[in-house]
């Protein structure tokens, strides 16, 4: 089934949790919104369950018009993030709650209840264990108690509310990959909220990030990791490196370095932040583009290794991540000198914050930093 | 041989969380000296009366009809206040109001109200001359002066226990639980049913045993509103007193010591069944 959901305001007292939110979700998509907390992440979610009565705006299930529905004529599989599973109820009770409390003219009979119930747990993966009850069960296994019982009541969609959030870092990994499969074979339209970006990418489609109740941008995992529309995006999904620069003659300079880095044709003139993440630099010999700087500290992370450098040219603190052991052979030490060039940027107006309202609209939400919050996009891609 | 020789000299505790024999001493000895003892008191003062007299004197007309109301008008009280606590209870948890604290506070009173004030109180409203009494008396309802005063007073002393059980377990219902509920379709009273009260259960029947143990024990407050007319409305407490006031001590343990079994057996099919639904969730 697909979703529409058309200039979509919640307020909770004066707090305005979402701001007008217009998304299409397409059939049999697997879709992560994307945010920190306070973002309307998890409201948006609720909104589309039903759970949340809107200020304005429409939710469409295909062509029906959801915001006139009661939750429960939804259909809709909640997910919640603990779970909610009833705990006087077995594993059996648990699933067949949604068939058993259908009306009686609706209500498959009894031995059909038990078959639907017994394929579910044999799709979760939990068959065998229909006699227990939620205390007996590990995080894992609840979780997937709480799935098999969404989908129960064949949902027109699957929305789970920060379904790994409270499992450990092992089972989280192997959930990901089976709910990836899952969805794969059951082709249920499923939207899940998170606020962990790796979660976020290995797992959807499609990315929809969010911040401050709007959206900042919606797009495939690559789209919106290598081409992040505002700073924002651009900060929460990895921790950039914000280097100054300047646009003039149609072409990109860091400060303090002599030739320019790239072409630029975007609208942008004079001083920008450029934004580059770790990952995206390379050590460089004599680059008049690239920037001179000293090694602060080394630290190995896996196959990486993470150099901190102070650059030459204003003395500003960068972060970098150059595989180990580097193709040059080098050894890199505290002290030694270094030069550095981004191969993958962003340049966006100065002083957008990248942690704020990167707001297109004309109505600045952050008054006082002064410089223009038109956020021009523009991800050139070096070498 | 030489190795169990190296063994260290003490033995090594079985459990994990010491001091078992000493606090389980310790309560054996404080229910002794507190619970048991002046209770077999009553049993040993009894015994002197033989068997044949205690059923003499306990299947008397006026011992078992005192009986009957004691034990069913508690019941009934205690009925009464699991439904209409639980609603107290429900609506604390879930509401916010004016003046919310106040009638939270007011909840206790029947905890602290010395009972011979609540029983001049009720009384005072149920007489067929009080505010209430005079509006029930023109359609044939007589309450004070009858068992029905006897379940009302009851009832009165009875509702703190229900809600201040109640409540506490209420508000460990999750929200989650009822939302879950209604995006699989279930609609508010099936959730009632079916999700809530479920998990509240155990705490109703603790606060079922509790009101109920307090109104078969209730004396001044029953007493007042009564009437305590023989056969009728007099209570087993107040028949004990009688008798103790006509220096009949063997009768009056008599009597308290049926009292004491009833009540044992209740209190204790009670909690069987408390450990029943407790081991199903």
């Amino acid at each position: 089934m697909d979703i529409k959901i058309r200039a979509v305001h919640k307020h909770y007292g004066s707090f305005h949790a979402l701001r007008g939110i217009d998304l299409d979700i397409e059939s049999g998509e697997l879709l992560a919104l994307l945010g920190p907390s306070g973002s309307g992440k998890t409201t948006l979610l609720r909104a589309i369950a039903g759970l949340e009565p809107l200020d304005a705006g429409q939710v469409l299930f295909g062509d029906i018009d959801a915001t006139s529905l009661t939750v429960q004529d939804r259909k809709v599989g909640f997910v919640f993030q603990q779970y909610a599973l009833f705990k006087h109820m077995t594993v059996f009770d648990n699933v067949a709650f949604g068939l058993t409390v259908r009306p009686k003219h609706e209500r498959p009979s009894t031995s059909e209840i038990a078959k639907r119930v017994g394929d579910l747990l044999e799709l979760v993966q939990l068959g065998g264990l229909e006699k227990r009850y939620p205390a007996q069960l590990s995080g894992g296994q609840k979780q997937r108690v709480a799935l098999a019982r969404a989908l129960a009541i064949e949902p027109r969609v699957l929305l789970l509310d920060e379904p790994f959030g409270a499992l450990d870092a092992k089972v989280r990994k192997d959930l990901r990959r089976w709910l990836r499969k899952l969805h794969r074979e059951t082709g249920y339209t499923t939207i899940f909220v998170t606020h962990d970006q790796e979660e976020a990418l290995e797992l959807a489609d499609r990315v929809v990030v969010m911040s401050r109740g709007r959206i900042e941008q919606v797009g495939s995992t690559d789209q919106v990791y290598d081409y992040p529309q505002t700073p924002f995006v651009f900060d929460f999904l990895g921790s950039p490196n914000v280097l100054p620069a300047v646009v003039r003659d149609g072409h990109v300079y860091l400060d303090g370095a002599t030739a320019p880095l790239d072409s630029y044709s975007g609208p942008l003139l004079g001083p920008v932040d450029l934004y580059a993440r770790p990952d995206d630099f390379r050590v460089v010999h004599s680059d008049p583009a690239g920037l001179a700087g000293t090694v602060v500290e080394t630290q190995r992370t896996g196959v990486l290794i993470r150099l901190t450098i102070t650059l030459a040219a204003g003395g500003h603190g960068i972060e970098i991540e150059i595989p180990n052991p580097d193709p040059e052979m080098q050894v890199w030490g505290a002290g030694d000198t270094i030069s550095v060039r981004p191969a993958h940027f962003s340049v966006f107006a100065v002083g957008t914050p990248a942690n704020g309202t990167a707001s297109q609209a004309p109505a600045a939400t952050t008054p006082g930093l002064g410089t223009s919050h038109t956020v021009v996009e523009s991800r050139s891609r070096g070498r | 041989m030489s190795a169990t020789a190296t063994l260290p000299a003490r033995r090594p505790t079985k459990r994990a969380i010491p001091g078992l024999g000493p606090t389980l001493g310790f309560s054996l000895f404080y229910l002794g000296l507190i619970v048991l003892i002046p209770l077999a008191g009553v049993f040993f003062k009894a015994s002197g009366l033989g068997v044949s007299g205690i059923w003499h004197v306990i299947t008397s007309e006026r011992v078992l009809a005192a009986l009957r109301l004691s034990f069913g008008a508690a019941l009934i009280a205690a009925l009464i206040n699991v439904v209409f606590g639980s609603i107290v209870a429900w609506v604390f948890v879930r509401y916010d109001f004016v003046g919310k604290r106040l009638f939270d506070a007011f909840i206790d009173l029947p905890f602290a109200l010395p009972t011979a004030v609540a029983g001049i109180a009720l009384t005072a409203l149920y007489s067929p001359n009080g505010w209430i009494g005079s509006l029930v008396e023109p359609l044939g309802i007589k309450i004070a002066y009858t068992p029905l005063g006897v379940i009302v007073a009851m009832t009165f002393i009875g509702l703190p226990f229900i809600v201040r059980t109640v409540e506490p377990v209420l508000r460990e219902v999750d929200r989650d639980l009822e939302e879950a509920a209604a995006t699989l379709g279930a609609w508010r009273w099936q959730t009632v049913v079916r999700v809530i009260a479920p998990a509240v259960f155990p705490s109703v029947v603790t606060g079922f045993a509790l009101a109920f143990a307090r109104a078969v024990g209730e004396y001044g407050s029953v007493i007042f509103i009564a009437g305590n007319f023989p056969l009728v409305s007099e209570i087993a407490p107040l028949l004990i007193i009688i008798k103790l006031e006509e220096f009949d001590y063997q009768g009056a343990t008599a009597v308290a010591a049926t009292m004491l079994v009833i009540s044992f057996v209740l209190l204790l099919i009670v909690n069987l069944l408390q450990a029943w639904v407790r081991k199903r969730s």
